[in-house]
């Protein structure tokens, strides 16, 4: 077979996998993002409790496995009652996963903003909710955001382990297709390449994107 | 079934754990260590005048860190036989392991280099020394200590991507439990175990390298 | 196109053969011309010193003449023997690389930001050439490189590593790191420069009693306009990209000749 007619044939199910990792990847990174926002913060905050919850969990999340975390949340939790759908669980476990490690950067781009920034926003009285929202937090983002287009990358990436409990994304039809063709140069090379133009073609780009308009709103173009 | 954790079958499991918890670590340490010299070599590879061979080798890391490690292991595992070249699931793991981390460390040893600075490499050429030796004796002693905590980061991370081995049948510690798993239906033990595992091993790795760096930093007289 | 180098000698022969000569040297950036049609001779034992504007090419020269660039016309010769280019057949070529690294051993450069290697301390600073370079056993390295920090007054700090030591302290050792590979032209690139005011003193003194007390040819690019003229043979004042004039100290400021030095020379004097 070509490699023309494989496309012609798996084409649809090539594309039916990359939609499911498309869905994946967005919707795990707004629960990383949401994550790291409160993880991130609550590991700067004064009380030594929230700051303790905010340390166990980023370290339980960044010392463990992405896939035996996934496996945890799909296989054990049931036990606790707690049933999620596959497709629900690969999500909600990638993005708690990256999430931890998105709290590091959230911590460390709010530790970057200049210590007059603080200053001169507690001298105009504002409530430090305000303060963190209006001042802080606008010029961490745009600090940040390089290293969140590497973590982004990085979670493309990790919802390919959503495979692993049968959620059809493009790595599981990779499988099913390697499974009944054997052609596994074409196959896994398709998805490979798939792969890697979301990330370099539409992630990196988008992310780059991003980092301008911040830049300029903020007036540091 | 609910939640009940069983005393007896853990301690009647965990042996057999801490046994794959050994190949777990042999898988990282192999890994790494291919990863450790295939990174220098694409890290350099990066820095000769030819600019098509730079240019290819710059392409070639982008693509191996843009694309997933599960898919590169499957490909590494499957693509060989297709072609007549058979590979064992410990030789195709560290293969796609040990390349897809060489490309994240090129990028960990070329930002080192890139931090020593250029007087350094003017002051090699004064005192006329060998590209060798300015490579040897001072550009890398000094590129190092930057590039440890990537360096250190990296070796908990292929320690933590070893689980994906099991989907090829490497009999690590997240295959083990998958194994105990299913001939048992019980899986909060062994995930739970095999995660308790994990923790242990990362949190004071992680620790040590930390100490590890600021002892090089000292041992070398910077800082 | 390819330059005629037809026009220059093979080597330089005769009695009194300059130690470095840089004959019609050009050096481009781009589009901007750095130095132009440069002819420079500097004869054994001479001391000499440039000056001028900043982009006037003065550190082109020294760097140039280190090897650490590559000129685009023209050759320079050291100690008779073409540096930049070296023969083949009766014809010079562009000098390869290993060309290049026998040629430079002749000369040593210190730097305006030291360069020492912050990994070693002072005395194996100085040891490192000797050793790996010259082949020197390491004894006969460290004695000489004793020898060399006491000269500098830096032997009390040999085995402090650099970044416990001062920017004077640092530039000693460089200065003596640079001797310990016995340079028969020796090069200070602004040397003083980075340095504070109340330190540039012990480096100026270091570089006063090499003048008197060795018979090393040598060459300065310096701010220190009164140090220039303590301690110069010859000062050479640059002006985009060429000499604009040269003569002795008591020449060059006592009675310059051309408009552009005397502007140079006032605007010195003023800021200070």
């Amino acid at each position: 077979m070509s490699y023309t007619d494989f496309l012609r044939q798996y084409g649809d199910r090539f594309w039916d996998g990359t939609l499911i990792t498309a869905q994946q990847f967005l919707l795990a990174s707004l629960l990383a993002i949401a994550i790291a926002l409160l993880a991130g913060l609550m590991k700067l905050s004064r009380n030594r409790l929230i700051r303790g919850i905010a340390v166990v969990y980023i370290e339980i999340f960044r010392g463990t496995s992405l896939l035996v975390q996934l496996y945890w949340i799909f296989f054990v939790l049931p036990l606790f009652g707690l049933t999620l759908a596959k497709f629900t669980a690969g999500f909600v476990a990638v993005g708690m996963n990256l999430g931890a490690y998105g709290a590091e950067l959230v911590r460390g781009g709010i530790q970057s903003v200049p210590k007059g920034q603080w200053e001169a926003a507690y001298a105009l009285s504002m409530s430090p909710a305000r303060r963190m929202w209006r001042i802080i937090l606008p010029q961490a983002f745009v600090n940040m955001l390089p290293p969140w287009g590497n973590l982004l990358i990085e979670l493309l990436k990790n919802t390919a382990l959503v495979a692993l409990i049968s959620v059809s994304d493009l790595m599981f039809e990779a499988k099913q297709i390697n499974g009944t063709t054997f052609l596994s140069a074409q196959t896994f090379g398709t998805a490979l390449i798939i792969y890697y133009v979301l990330a370099r073609f539409i992630v990196t780009p988008f992310m780059r994107w991003l980092e301008r308009v911040m830049r300029r709103k903020l007036g540091r173009a | 079934m609910g939640f009940n954790w069983n005393w007896a079958f853990t301690w009647e499991i965990l042996p057999k754990l801490l046994h794959a918890t050994l190949n777990t670590l042999m898988a990282a340490g192999f890994g790494y260590a291919i990863a450790l010299v295939l990174g220098m070599v694409f890290a350099l590879a990066q820095r000769t005048p030819y600019w098509a061979l730079t240019k290819v080798v710059r392409e070639v890391v982008e693509f191996i860190r843009s694309t997933p490690l599960i898919l590169q292991i499957f490909f590494v595992y499957y693509v060989g036989p297709q072609f007549g070249l058979k590979l064992g699931p410990w030789t195709a793991g560290m293969i796609a392991i040990g390349l897809h981390y060489s490309a994240y460390l090129s990028e960990v040893y070329r930002g080192g280099l890139e931090s020593v600075a250029k007087g350094q490499w003017e002051a090699c050429t004064a005192l006329n020394l060998s590209t060798r030796d300015t490579y040897l004796r001072i550009v890398i002693p000094q590129a190092i200590p930057p590039a440890l905590a990537g360096m250190g980061n990296y070796l908990v991370g292929i320690f933590k991507d070893t689980p994906m081995l099991s989907v090829i049948g490497v009999a690590e510690l997240m295959h083990t439990a998958n194994a105990i798993g299913s001939s048992s239906y019980r899986y909060l033990e062994p995930y739970t175990l095999v995660g308790i595992i994990f923790l242990a091993i990362s949190l004071p790795t992680a620790a040590l390298i930390r100490v590890f760096e600021g002892y090089v930093r000292r041992k070398l007289g910077l800082k | 196109m390819m330059e005629d180098l037809s026009q220059y000698p093979l080597e330089l022969k005769g009695p009194d053969i300059p130690m470095v000569r840089f004959s019609r040297v050009t050096k481009r950036y781009g589009d901007l011309t750095v130095l132009d049609d440069l002819d420079l001779d500097v004869t054994t034992g001479e001391m000499v010193t440039i000056i001028g504007p900043s982009g006037s090419g003065k550190t082109t020269v020294l760097r140039m003449l280190m090897t650490l660039e590559t000129i685009n016309e023209g050759v320079i010769y050291v100690d008779g023997q073409p540096l930049t280019h070296m023969v083949k057949g009766d014809k010079l070529v562009p000098a390869d690389r290993k060309y290049l690294r026998k040629m430079r051993s002749q000369i040593g450069m210190c730097f305006q930001h030291f360069n020492l290697f912050p990994h070693m301390t002072a005395l194996e600073n100085c040891m490192e050439g000797p050793v790996q370079v010259l082949g020197m056993k390491k004894k006969e390295a460290r004695e000489r490189s004793e020898e060399l920090l006491e000269l500098v007054g830096m032997a009390d700090k040999r085995d402090q590593h650099p970044s416990r030591l001062s920017g004077g302290q640092q530039q000693r050792v460089a200065i003596a790191r640079a001797l310990a590979m016995r340079p028969k032209v020796m090069l200070f690139d602004e040397v003083t420069s980075a340095l504070d005011p109340e330190v540039i003193g012990e480096v100026t003194n270091v570089i006063r009693s090499l003048v008197d007390e060795h018979n090393l040819t040598m060459l300065m690019v310096t701010h220190q306009m009164g140090f220039a003229k303590d301690i110069s043979d010859r000062v050479c004042f640059f002006y985009g990209g060429s000499i604009e004039e040269q003569g002795t100290p008591e020449e060059l400021f006592g009675n310059p000749q051309k408009e552009r030095t005397q502007q140079f020379l006032s605007a010195v004097k003023e800021a200070g």
